[in-house]
């Protein structure tokens, strides 16, 4: 027990330290303004906060409609306990991906134009409206937890009422986004790097996206049955491995497919430092995870699971962090390191999920053993079911 | 119908004096330094490359980059020509500096309310029907302001007229489908800082031609997963009403 205390206070520690750093870059970033908090340039515009806050952020909160489209619309109810934190996360992710955003634009209280004033040529435009949207989708999905804790079961009717309705609107509107931030970058052919530029970027972002909500749902499954001391949901979390492998397989195919097509195999061997990071980031994120996640042994193998689905998130990552950073450098005739108060802000944003994270599932009822799930009757109907098939076939 | 009018630079005649620059400061009263990189402050700058003087601007796009990305329609092409910008519009996202395929506009780094600063061909002035000041200030004519197709016509009379003189190609006729800016070069534009591997289609298309099938892709995707959901929740309220009917005929089995 007290080391299990220990334990946490130095986790609070470290976290309240990050938060600081966070909190001097925010008042640097709105003090001094962007040249001030960050190395960005003329030639060189967007830097980490779009590359890993918003692109990453988003990305990575992929689980929620994933594992939605999974429960709600194929019906699959033995994927139940875990909808519950990969909502909270997708809509903490989206939450934070606004927060970074207000950090990197410019005129940050201008935002809502793009209410107003519509321009429907442009991604940027789609991706606003989609995230808008969508997080406002989110809340809907995330609000039967809240309002449970206070018993507002007539509100809870209501949403569940319009439930799947709203759902699939989410589904629609994730597809839309997650393969649009990728069309974000066709407009650069001239300057992103060969490697990573195609004409298929969005459906690349879009099945990486679908690949990295399933890791990121095993890989936080793991972080909160230790930080909650709860049993693990290993044989879903090993199902969701599989549809990650799915992913990765079709990610790879297309990929290979692609360099063909484009006429870029060439450049897998061009020795130069684009080449090494590209091998790194399909190493790492796709080559080893397929490797280990279509053997079932190890796929069921908590620790393998785990390890890949860490592999898949940190690829992931390496691969928004190509196209955003380092594919964009060689053609923009400059250098650009992320500045100390960047990834300050950034470490503060991402610190800052953890910790809302940890108190939401701390005070709400976001792990629930018995899933009464208010929303979904169809739930206990199913259990009902199978208590009921096995009653009659002992019967029988 | 409006003519769209146009700038034809003539490197072999620039001298490098610099009027064009100074002329541009005062009509948009900037600080009057002299600048030799495009800056909030200079919308025109020369490049040094040896003894050839190349003018930086904006390009005015046929089809402008900047226009279709910004997400809140801060930039216009102008029936004139020009591609001016709306402060009061920008969120400050910068999409237009990350796509702009000539790397033009600029960004005020240190303000907390930021710009974007770049040329706008003087639209002003084109307005009440007079040419930009950075022509009228030209004194070689290296600066030529007048309808684009008649410049394009001049520029290739030009090269036609003295074989060797300039490399045969107008830079800004098909560079991402044309620009309001046209360049004649004595050497090969690469040689002089000119990106030489611009598509001659206009980059808009390429985000076009995904976002046109937006409509389709709700529409499709809608009617799709509401059909899964509905094949799958009907499934279950199925195999539900079998089991009930089971349970009840083996229970009146038992009372029989």
């Amino acid at each position: 027990m007290k080391n299990y205390l220990k334990h946490w206070t130095f986790w609070k520690a470290v976290a309240a330290l990050l938060l600081a750093i966070g909190a001097v870059a925010t008042v640097v970033r709105f003090g001094l303004g962007l040249g001030a908090a960050t190395n960005l340039n003329d030639q060189f515009p967007w830097g980490i906060w779009i590359g890993f806050d918003v692109l990453c952020g988003v990305g990575l909160a992929a689980g929620g409609f994933t594992i939605a489209s999974i429960v709600y619309i194929f019906n699959i109810k033995r994927f139940e306990p875990i909808i519950r934190p990969t909502i909270l996360t997708a809509f903490l992710g989206y939450l934070l991906v606004i927060v970074a955003l207000m950090f990197d634009l410019g005129r940050p209280w201008a935002i809502w134009h793009a209410i107003i004033m519509w321009n429907p040529h442009s991604v940027m435009f789609e991706v606003a409206w989609c995230v808008m949207l969508y997080t406002t989708v989110l809340s809907l999905e995330f609000a039967p937890v809240i309002l449970e804790k206070y018993n507002m079961t007539k509100t809870i009717k209501v949403l569940k009422r319009i439930s799947i309705p709203v759902i699939i609107l989410g589904v629609l509107l994730s597809t839309l986004h997650q393969s649009s931030l990728g069309t974000l970058y066709l407009i650069v052919p001239e300057k992103l790097y060969g490697l990573w530029y195609s004409p298929y970027l969005p459906v690349f972002f879009y099945f990486s996206a679908i690949a990295v909500g399933c890791a990121m749902v095993i890989f936080e499954s793991f972080l909160s049955s230790r930080a909650f001391k709860r049993g693990l949901e290993l044989p879903l979390l090993s199902q969701i491995g599989k549809v990650c492998v799915m992913m990765l397989s079709i990610y790879a195919a297309m990929k290979i497919v692609d360099l063909k097509d484009r006429n870029a195999l060439n450049l897998l061997f061009i020795p130069r430092t684009e080449t090494y990071l590209f091998w790194a980031e399909v190493t790492i994120g796709i080559i080893i995870p397929i490797a280990v996640l279509v053997q079932r042994r190890l796929r069921e193998n908590r620790r393998w699971l785990f390890v890949s689905a860490a592999m898949v998130v940190i690829g992931f990552i390496m691969n928004r962090m190509n196209i955003t950073v380092t594919g964009m450098e060689a053609a923009s005739g400059t250098t650009y390191i992320p500045s100390f108060l960047e990834f300050g802000t950034t470490i503060g944003i991402v610190t800052f999920g953890f910790v809302a994270f940890y108190y939401i599932a701390k005070y709400f009822p976001v792990f629930t053993e018995e899933h009464h799930d208010e929303m979904h009757e169809a739930v206990t109907a199913s259990q009902a079911w199978s208590k009921d098939i096995k009653k009659v076939s002992h019967a029988l | 119908m409006l003519k769209r009018k146009a700038l034809l630079i003539d490197l072999t005649l620039c001298i490098g004096c610099g009027a064009c620059q100074a002329a541009c400061k005062e009509t948009n009263n900037l600080p009057t330094e002299e600048e030799d990189k495009l800056s909030p402050t200079a919308y025109t700058a020369l490049e040094e490359h040896g003894e050839i003087y190349v003018r930086r601007m904006c390009q005015h796009c046929e089809d402008p980059t900047c226009a279709s990305v910004c997400p809140v329609g801060a930039f216009t092409k102008t029936a004139e020509g020009p591609v001016v910008y709306d402060v009061d519009k920008c969120i400050g996202c910068r999409y237009c500096m990350q796509a702009c395929p000539f790397q033009v506009p600029r960004y005020d780094w240190s303000s907390r309310a930021p710009q974007i600063h770049k040329c706008n061909l003087c639209y002003a002035r084109l307005k009440e029907g007079e040419q930009t000041a950075c022509a009228e200030a030209c004194p070689t004519g290296a600066t030529k302001f007048g309808d684009r197709e008649e410049l394009l016509a001049e520029a290739w009379e030009r090269i036609k007229a003295e074989p060797g003189k300039y490399v045969e190609r107008v830079y800004g006729q098909h560079e991402v489908g044309g620009t309001s800016i046209l360049y004649l070069s004595p050497v090969p534009f690469e040689q002089l800082g000119f990106k030489t591997n611009l598509q001659e289609t206009a980059l808009p298309q390429l985000t076009w031609n995904v976002l046109s099938k937006i409509p389709n892709i709700v529409t499709v995707g809608g009617v799709m997963l509401f059909g899964i959901w509905w094949i799958t929740n009907r499934r279950d309220e199925v195999k539900q009403a079998e089991l009930h009917e089971k349970i009840q005929q083996h229970n009146n089995g038992k009372l029989n």
